[in-house]
């Protein structure tokens, strides 16, 4: 036991990677939030019209909004007056090639692993890096421009295409749909914006990066996919932040719609900063996000693997509307330190024939708290729909705490719901065997640890898979005990 | 090779060894037997590291250094090889993956280069015909979904892909058909060299039927109570445990 503790000592006490600041300099307006901030973010970015309208209606049912209250997590007060709405790194407007870039910026990017330029071609992957709010580079717009599929900053769609935006913006996530969606549709400054049009497979996966870098700033980053009739898209989405002492918020809004038979994969790596291990600093990461399989057979699947964060809060869901649509949810959240995390998903049944999976594993350790919370829903229109929900956690030693809350509500005989469950913690003999074998302690930990979150791993994209592999062994190395 | 002096050691504060003393030079073939609850597998688990054993007093020196001190991985990689008497499960890790994760700790101990997959592969389809392993196992995760006898296979698979310099066999023997015993037996017969030492610890005599041991001690009541050639371990096959046990 001894040796394991001490073990747990030094690994955590290893560095969080990502912690650096970059030196640029930043466009940022005065902390607070009033009618006269969100004009100023919607004067600042030129938008049309009814995005004044949108964010101001926003703000007005969020000032009538209080926090929610019901997360198993201990949320200390949030002052959200002093907090800078908008930040952007200046040397904007718009990059016609990576040389333009800020190279501070470049470095940044190079140091978490994002590069921007050839290796990203030959990689096939085109990216969207949204860092302090602000789109400041998409690659690979021309190519999939020729295919017709818009991909560019949540800006540029609303200079580019508002139509489409106006058309589908709030559809999945109304603007009063719960505090930090209100928030967020009050003051999003930037995000990643995809349509794509009908009958097309998208040949590469889109990715998005974000980035927090200014302090005392909140990131609001807003992001909608469309995908219509018959296409397929896959989506990527990693996040980083500088360590801080204070917290910094980031309340997030992710939009999915998915027309006649179309499906969308979107895949979250979060690594926001986590806190130090005495739980100092750290994002707090309220997000919300939501797809809609408006078509009939279309289908959603939400894969995130969650390590950072001092405070999660976040439910991707489906809402399943069209007849024999699909959602899917597979999720692994790892909590350490004094992490909390409540998180996962609502399967909302409603057209016919529907089906649902979903994959939770739960993987707790130091002082943290790590909490699955789902809803499966079955209306009763919705008959002979299908549910199967698997929620696993795994304790590390006997400080952290597993929660499970699963809701079930279904409105018709027809349909069947499944819900199974266990909680196990790490084996010693596990431990012990690989020791036996010249496995050191962090290794054998990391190996059992990605064995057990397998199933959820494998539905990453190959490169993604690679990084959350990495990542699931640094956020836990050692903190057996 | 192993030095073992005067050896205590308690679990959860109760004395299991009593004061054990064993030599095991190179090439020699010792076998502990004793009745159930002797301490056999504890003296294994200790040797191999385990974190539970609480060492109370005497020494272990292994290749001329103090054995205690290290770490279980470092015992590993220093060529001690503990076959365990319940090979442990690890869902979703697969064989392959385990396996070569090992055998390369091994070689960067050693200074060696480690195995590319390829090399690895190759490596591993060698040493699988000496214990008739199916190669389909290799695909599935540790231990998961094997039978007892392919468990016990495997872990002699893991022996020859190991090469130890000190292989301790805790009830290797146990729940494996007269076949199986023949193949795990075989294997380790063929894995012997002048130069490697085995400890085979065994409930039963029929094991040593085909791994000859030169020397046979009994174990009771934590101590060594009577060591002699292999003729020992029959005659403990005729007479029983209760011989044992009148005597101490």
């Amino acid at each position: 036991m001894a040796e394991q503790d001490k073990i747990l000592q030094d690994v955590t006490q290893s560095d969080y990677k990502y912690g650096f600041v970059t030196d640029i300099e930043t466009d940022i307006i005065e902390k607070g939030l009033n009618e006269e901030v969100i004009r100023t973010i919607w004067e600042k970015k030129k938008e049309p019209d009814f995005m004044l309208d949108f964010r101001l209606d926003a703000f007005r049912k969020w000032q009538k909004m209080k926090m929610p209250d019901w997360a198993y997590l201990k949320i200390p007060p949030i002052d959200f007056q002093a907090i800078s709405y908008y930040a952007a790194p200046v040397q904007k407007p718009k990059y016609n090639s990576i040389d333009e870039v800020d190279p501070e910026l470049i470095e940044t990017f190079n140091k978490l692993g994002i590069p921007l330029e050839e290796q990203k071609v030959l990689a096939g992957v085109a990216v969207d890096v949204v860092m302090d709010s602000v789109s400041v580079k998409t690659t690979f717009k021309e190519v999939l421009a020729e295919k017709g599929i818009i991909f560019c900053s949540f800006s540029d769609a609303l200079q580019e295409h508002p139509e489409l935006v106006r058309k589908y913006i709030g559809q999945a996530v109304p603007v009063a749909d719960n505090f930090f969606a209100a928030l967020n549709s009050a003051v999003f400054s930037d995000g990643s914006f995809c349509y794509i049009p009908k009958g097309v497979r998208c040949p590469m996966e889109l990715s998005t990066y974000f980035r927090i870098n200014a302090a005392n700033t909140g990131q609001f980053e807003r992001t909608l996919i469309v995908a219509d009739d018959d296409s397929y898209v896959s989506y990527l989405e990693g996040c980083t932040a500088p360590m801080r002492d204070e917290n910094q918020l980031h309340a997030a809004v992710v939009e999915i719609i998915a027309l006649d038979r179309a499906e969308v994969k979107y895949s979250t790596v979060q690594n926001w900063y986590p806190g130090d291990k005495d739980g100092i600093g750290g994002i707090y990461n309220f997000v919300t996000k939501r797809g809609v399989c408006r078509g009939v057979s279309s289908k959603i699947s939400w894969t995130q693997v969650e390590t950072g964060s001092a405070i999660t809060w976040k439910y991707p869901s489906c809402i399943l509307l069209g007849d024999n649509s699909i959602g899917e949810f597979n999720s692994v959240a790892v909590t350490n330190h004094h992490q909390q995390a409540d998180t996962g998903t609502k399967m909302i049944h409603i057209g016919k024939n529907t089906k649902s999976t979903i994959v939770s594993k739960g993987i707790s350790a130091g002082k943290s708290d790590n909490t699955y919370r789902g809803l499966v829903k079955v209306m009763p229109g919705a008959i002979n729909s299908r549910n199967f929900s698997q929620c696993d956690s795994l304790l590390l030693n006997d400080t952290c705490g597993a929660h499970t809350f699963p809701y079930i509500e279904v409105g018709n005989k027809s349909s069947v719901v499944e819900h199974e469950a266990t909680t196990s913690k790490i084996g010693e003999d596990q431990i012990f065997y690989c020791n036996q074998r010249g496995i050191d302690t962090e290794k054998a930990i990391g190996m059992i640890i990605n064995g057990y979150a397998k199933e959820v791993l494998n539905k990453l994209p190959m490169e993604f898979a690679v990084e959350a592999q990495k990542l699931l062994q640094i956020s836990l190395e050692g903190s057996v005990g | 090779m192993l030095s073992i002096k005067n050896l205590y050691v308690s679990v959860e504060g109760q004395e299991i060894l009593k004061g054990i003393n064993l030599e095991v030079k190179p090439g020699e073939i010792h076998a502990i037997m004793g009745p159930n609850g002797s301490g056999k597998s504890t003296l294994a688990n200790v040797l191999a590291g385990r974190e539970e054993y609480e060492v109370t007093a005497g020494e272990v020196i292994y290749q001329g250094e103090d054995l205690l001190g290290k770490s279980p991985e470092d015992r590993a990689k220093e060529g001690i090889f503990l076959s365990f008497q319940y090979p442990v499960e690890i869902p979703g890790v697969p064989m392959v993956n385990f396996l070569k994760t090992s055998v390369n700790e091994h070689r960067k101990h050693r200074g060696e280069k480690e195995l590319t997959a390829g090399e690895f592969l190759k490596l591993m389809r060698e040493k699988m015909d000496l214990v008739d392993l199916h190669p389909q196992l290799t695909n599935r995760s540790v231990n998961e979904g094997f039978s007892g006898g392919e468990k016990k296979k495997n872990e002699i698979f893991q022996m020859a892909l190991l090469e130890p310099k000190l292989a301790i066999l805790d009830e290797t023997d146990s729940g494996l058909d007269i076949d199986a015993l023949k193949t795990v037996a075989h294997g380790v017969n063929a894995l012997k060299s002048p130069e490697t030492s085995t400890i085979v610890v065994t409930h039963y005599q029929r094991l040593l039927d085909y791994i000859v041991p030169d020397f046979v001690h009994i174990l009771y009541n934590g101590k060594i109570v009577k060591t002699a050639g292999k003729e020992l371990a029959l005659e403990l096959e005729e007479k029983g445990y209760d011989w044992i046990k009148k005597d101490n």
